[in-house]
C-alpha cells in the first residue's frame, strides 16, 4: 500500500496566528464596554472607522503588491491595529481622523515595510503619534466620564456620530462645555503652576487612584491582559517591566518629594499605562523576543513613559517611548541571546 | 534504593497531546513468524554489516547472516528460520531517514528454528570479550538512534560517572517502552546491572515519565528485588523531548553536553530499556537481536498494540496482524508524531530503529498548512530544548546567510520539532532549519574544495615558477659561458694579434 509523505513534526500545532488576534481582540471587550460606559459612543464609532479604514487600506495594497488579500483580511491583525488605535484616540473626533490613522498605521508602518511582521514600529503608536502632532487640536478633545457627581452632559450615539460624520453638536452645546483636559494633563498643568499633588487630588476628575473613569478602563484593561497571560499570548516579561519601569522612577521620586511627584499609583492607572504595558508593548512583532531582552524592552518603555510625562512637552509618553524602543529593538535582541545548550557563557 | 524525583525544569519542551493509551489496553502481541524477512545490513549511522551467507542457504533463527563491519557496527542475525531468497538492495527506514540497502530477503519456512546459541555460551570475564559479544549479538540502540551498543558502551567504559537507563519515552503515541517495562521489569533491571559492570559506572539511574504510573511501579519492584545499592529510580514529568539524550542529562544532572559532543563526553551514558532487556537475552541465553517491540498505533489502525517484531518483518504484515488498516487511514508514520519521518509505502521492513508505527487517520496529522508570516511572537524560541532562537534562524536560513546561521547555534538544533507545533503563523522550521543543514554542509563541503583547488594552484605556479628560474638559471649560466668563451676567443685574438705585431718589428 502507497501512503502520502510529509516532513515531520506531524503533530498538528496548537494555534495560528487569527486565533491570536481575534483573542487579542475579545480581551479588550471589557475594557471597551468600561469605556463606552463611562466616555460614551466615541470608542466605537472610531474603531469601526479606523477598522473599516486599515481593511481598505491593506486590501488595496496586498492588491498592488500582487499578495494574497483575503488571507491577510481573516488574520485580523488590521482589526487589532484599528481598536488598539481607537483606544487611544478621544472619543470626540471627525472621522476623517480615525479613518486617517488607519490608512496611514497599515500604509505607512505596516506595508511599507513588507506587511505582517516585517514592521519595525507598532503600526497603532505610529498612526497616533502622526495625528497627534499634525491635529493637536482635535486629538486633545477629551471628554470627562460620566459620573454623577461631575457636572457633564454627554452626547448619545447619535449625537457622538452626528459630531462624527458632520462635525455638528447639538444646538444648546458647545465643543469647549463638552471637553476636558484628561487627568494627567490637568495634573501637568497643575504641578506646572506651582500647585501640590496633593491639591490636585482634590479635583473632580482625579479617582482614588489615577483619573476619575480612567482607573476603571485600566482596571478592565488589565483584567483583559491577564487573560491574555493565562491563554499564553502574552509573556509576563514585557508587562512586568513596563509597569516596573513606570513604578520605580515614580515611586523614588514621590518619595522624595510627594507635592511635586505624582503617585506611582495615579501613573499606572492613569492614561496609558496598562493599555501600553499588556496590548502595546506586548505586539510581538515590534517587540524584543527572548526573554532578558523583553526585560530591558519593557523597561526602557515604562522609564521613558515615566521621564516624557514629567519632563516633556506630552501629558502621556507611552506612544513615544514605545516608538523610541522599538528602534532599540535590533539592539537589544542582539545583545540579549540566550547561551545555547552546551556552550559555555560568554 | 534511593529515589529521585527531579523536580528541575526542562528548558523548553512541550506538553503534548501522548495518545499512548491506545495501545497499552492489550499485552504485547509475541510469536509472530512473519512469511518474509528483509534483513537490512545498514540499520544505524555507524557502518553497515558484511553478508556472509548464499543465496539459496537455510538459516536458523538466531544464525548470523552479515558480520559486524568495520566499527562502530552491528551484526544482523536471522530472526526466524528459512532459506535466503535474495540479497538486494532496498529502501530501510533506519534511525534518522530512509536510506537505501542492501538487504538479506529471507523466506521463513514457518518454523521458528532457532540456531544453537553461539559457544562458549556463558558470559565472558572480561570487558573486552563483553563488548566483542556484545556486537556479535547485533545489539543497537532500541530508542530510536540505533547507535550500535558495544561501540556506545566502549566510549565510556572505566570513567562513567552514571549509567542513565532511559525509559522516559517521551514522543506521543510511543508505548514500546512502557509495554516492556511493564512485562519484564526483572530483565531490564538485570541488563541494566549488567551495563553497569561493564562500564564500572557507581550509580544507574532508571528514568522513567511520571505518565507511566504501572512502569515506574514494575520498575521499582524490580529493582528493590534486585537489591544493589547502585540503582536508583527517577521519575521525571512528562515534557517532550525529555526522553532526548542531551536532555535527559540536563534534567538529572543539571550538566550540560557540550555542543557536538555526545554524554559520553562528560561520563555519561544512556541506555534504552529495550537495550538493557535485549543485553540481558545475550548475556544469559546468548541470544542475540533477532526482534524488538514495537508499537503499532494510530486511527487509521483497526486494533493499536504493541507487537514484538521479528526485525525484517514487513510493515504492511505486521498491520494486518492488529485487525488491519481502517478506512481513512492517510499517513504512515516511522516514529511518534514529532521526530518520526513518514513512509511512502508498507512494504518495508521492521529495523532497530522501528519503535513504532503511526497509521494516522486524517485529523490527527499535519496537513500541508498556507503559512501566515512570522509574528516573531517567540513561542519557538521559548518551546525550544537548546534555547536557540528559530525565528532568527528561519530569517538567516531564508537569506542563506552561513555565518548567521553558525553564530546562532545551527548545527545545536535537535530537530526535536517543538518549535513548529508551537508555531501560530504555522511554518515549517524544522524542515527548513534541515535544509539549511545539508546546505551549510555543502557550502563547507564547497569551502573545502575551494581551498584545495587554490593550493593545488598556488603548487602548480610554484613548480612553474621553479622551473622557470632553474631554465632562466641555467641560461644565464650559459651565456655567462658563452661570454667568458668570447673573451678568451678575443683574447687569445689579441694575443696572437700581438704576438703578430711583434714578430713583425722585431723583423723591420
Amino acid at each position: 500500500m502507497k501512503f502520502e509523505t510529509a516532513a515531520p513534526p506531524h503533530a498538528v500545532p496548537v494555534r495560528g496566528v487569527p486565533q491570536i488576534m481575534r483573542r487579542v481582540l475579545l480581551a479588550l471587550v471589557p475594557a471597551a464596554a468600561a469605556y463606552t460606559w463611562f466616555f460614551g459612543f466615541g470608542l466605537l464609532i472610531n474603531f469601526v472607522i479606523a477598522a473599516l479604514a486599515a481593511l481598505v487600506t491593506e486590501a488595496a495594497i496586498l492588491k498592488l503588491r500582487r499578495r494574497p488579500t483575503r488571507r491577510a483580511l481573516r488574520d485580523c491583525s488590521a482589526l487589532v491595529t484599528a481598536a488598539l488605535l481607537a483606544f487611544a484616540l478621544p472619543p470626540l473626533l471627525p472621522w476623517w481622523i480615525p479613518a486617517l490613522g488607519g490608512f496611514v498605521g497599515i500604509a505607512l508602518a505596516k506595508q511599507l515595510y513588507g506587511g505582517l511582521g516585517k514592521n519595525l514600529f507598532n503600526p497603532a503608536m505610529v498612526a497616533y503619534v502622526l495625528l497627534l502632532v499634525s491635529f493637536p487640536i482635535q486629538m486633545t478633545q477629551w471628554v470627562p466620564p460620566r459620573m454623577g457627581d461631575i457636572d457633564y452632559r454627554p452626547l448619545g450615539f447619535v449625537g457622538t456620530l452626528r459630531y462624527s460624520l458632520y462635525e455638528e453638536l447639538p444646538p444648546s452645546q458647545s465643543l469647549d462645555a463638552l471637553t476636558r483636559a484628561t487627568p494627567l494633563d490637568t495634573v501637568k498643568e497643575g504641578l506646572r503652576s506651582q500647585r501640590t499633588f496633593e491639591e490636585l487630588r482634590g479635583l473632580s476628575l482625579i479617582g482614588t487612584f489615577g483619573g476619575r473613569g480612567w482607573e476603571w478602563v485600566n482596571n478592565f484593561i488589565a483584567l483583559g491582559g491577564l487573560y491574555l497571560l493565562y491563554a499564553g499570548i502574552i509573556r509576563w516579561q514585557i508587562p512586568v517591566a513596563v509597569l516596573a519601569g513606570l513604578l520605580v522612577p515614580a515611586g523614588l521620586l514621590h518619595l522624595l518629594d510627594s507635592s511635586r511627584f505624582p503617585s506611582p499609583a495615579f501613573h499606572l492607572f492613569s492614561g496609558a499605562a496598562m493599555l501600553g504595558a499588556f496590548f502595546i508593548a506586548t505586539d510581538p512583532v515590534s517587540a524584543a523576543t527572548s526573554d532578558r531582552g523583553r526585560l530591558v524592552y519593557g523597561a526602557g518603555i515604562g522609564v521613558l513613559t515615566y521621564a516624557i510625562r514629567t519632563w516633556g512637552g506630552y501629558p502621556d509618553g507611552l506612544a513615544f517611548a514605545v516608538l523610541l524602543m522599538n528602534a532599540a529593538v535590533p539592539l537589544i535582541d542582539r545583545y540579549t541571546q540566550p547561551r545555547i545548550y552546551g556552550h559555555s557563557a560568554g | 534504593m534511593l529515589e529521585l524525583t527531579p523536580d528541575r525544569r526542562l528548558t523548553g519542551g512541550l506538553r503534548l497531546l501522548a495518545h499512548k493509551s491506545e495501545s497499552t489496553t492489550e499485552p504485547i502481541l509475541r510469536g509472530l513468524v512473519p512469511p518474509e524477512l528483509i534483513l537490512p545490513l545498514h540499520q544505524h549511522g555507524g557502518n553497515p554489516a558484511v553478508p556472509i551467507v548464499d543465496v539459496g542457504r537455510e538459516v536458523a533463527k538466531g544464525e548470523t547472516v552479515a558480520a559486524a563491519g568495520d566499527m562502530p557496527s552491528a551484526a544482523v542475525h536471522a530472526s526466524s528460520s528459512g532459506r535466503v531468497r535474495a540479497i538486494e538492495e532496498r529502501l530501510v527506514p533506519t534511525g534518522s531517514r530512509l536510506r537505501r540497502s542492501l538487504c538479506i530477503v529471507i523466506e521463513t519456512d514457518g518454523e521458528d528454528r532457532r540456531a544453537a546459541p553461539s559457544e562458549p555460551l556463558g558470559w565472558p570475564e572480561s570487558a573486552t570479550a563483553r563488548i566483542e559479544r556484545i556486537a556479535e549479538g547485533g545489539l543497537a540502540g532500541l530508542g530510536g538512534a540505533v547507535f550500535p551498543t558495544a561501540a556506545k558502551l566502549a566510549a565510556v567504559a572505566g570513567r562513567c560517572k552514571a549509567l542513565i537507563v532511559n525509559g522516559a519515552e517521551c514522543e506521543p503515541y510511543i508505548s514500546c517502552d512502557d509495554m516492556l517495562m511493564r512485562e519484564a521489569p526483572e530483565e531490564i533491571v538485570a541488563g541494566a546491572l549488567l551495563m553497569c559492570d561493564l562500564v564500572g559506572a557507581p550509580v544507574c539511574i532508571l528514568v522513567i515519565e511520571r505518565d507511566k504510573p504501572r512502569a515506574i511501579e514494575a520498575i521499582g519492584a524490580a529493582a528493590r528485588a534486585a537489591g544493589d545499592p547502585r540503582l536508583r529510580l527517577a521519575e521525571v514529568p512528562t515534557i517532550y523531548p525529555a526522553g532526548g539524550e542531551r536532555q535527559l542529562v540536563e534534567l538529572l544532572t543539571a550538566e550540560e553536553v557540550p555542543s557536538g559532543e555526545f554524554p559520553s563526553a562528560i561520563g555519561y551514558v544512556c541506555q534504552n530499556v529495550g537495550t538493557a532487556f535485549a543485553l540481558h537475552r545475550l548475556a544469559t541465553r546468548g541470544e542475540p537481536l533477532t526482534s524488538r517491540i514495537v508499537t503499532i498505533t494510530g486511527q487509521g489502525v483497526a486494533r493499536p498494540r504493541n507487537v514484538e517484531a521479528p526485525i525484517g518483518a514487513p510493515i504492511g504484515w505486521l498491520i494486518e496482524q492488529c485487525g488491519g488498516y481502517r478506512p481513512d487511514v492517510a499517513r504512515l508514520i516511522h516514529g511518534g508524531s514529532m521526530m518520526g519521518y513518514a513512509l511512502p509505502s508498507d512494504d518495508l521492513p521492521i529495523t532497530k530503529a522501528t519503535s513504532c508505527i503511526v497509521a494516522a487517520g486524517p485529523g490527527e496529522v499535519r496537513q500541508s498548512f498556507e503559512e501566515w508570516a512570522c509574528i516573531r511572537c517567540g513561542d519557538c524560541a521559548s518551546a525550544c530544548p537548546a534555547r536557540l532562537q528559530p525565528q532568527e534562524l528561519l530569517v538567516a536560513a531564508g537569506a542563506g546567510d552561513f555565518a548567521r546561521l553558525e553564530a546562532l547555534g545551527l548545527d545545536d538544533c535537535i530537530e526535536c520539532g517543538c518549535c513548529d507545533v508551537v508555531c501560530p503563523s504555522h511554518i515549517v522550521l524544522t524542515e527548513r532549519f534541515r535544509a539549511a543543514k545539508r546546505a551549510h554542509a555543502a557550502h563547507v563541503r564547497r569551502l573545502e574544495l575551494s581551498a584545495e583547488s587554490e593550493e593545488r594552484y598556488r603548487r602548480r605556479e610554484r613548480r612553474i615558477e621553479d622551473a622557470e628560474s632553474r631554465a632562466r638559471a641555467a641560461q644565464e649560466a650559459l651565456k655567462a659561458k658563452l661570454r667568458a668563451d668570447e673573451a678568451a676567443r678575443r683574447e687569445a685574438i689579441e694575443a696572437a694579434v700581438e704576438r703578430a705585431r711583434r714578430r713583425k718589428s722585431r723583423n723591420v
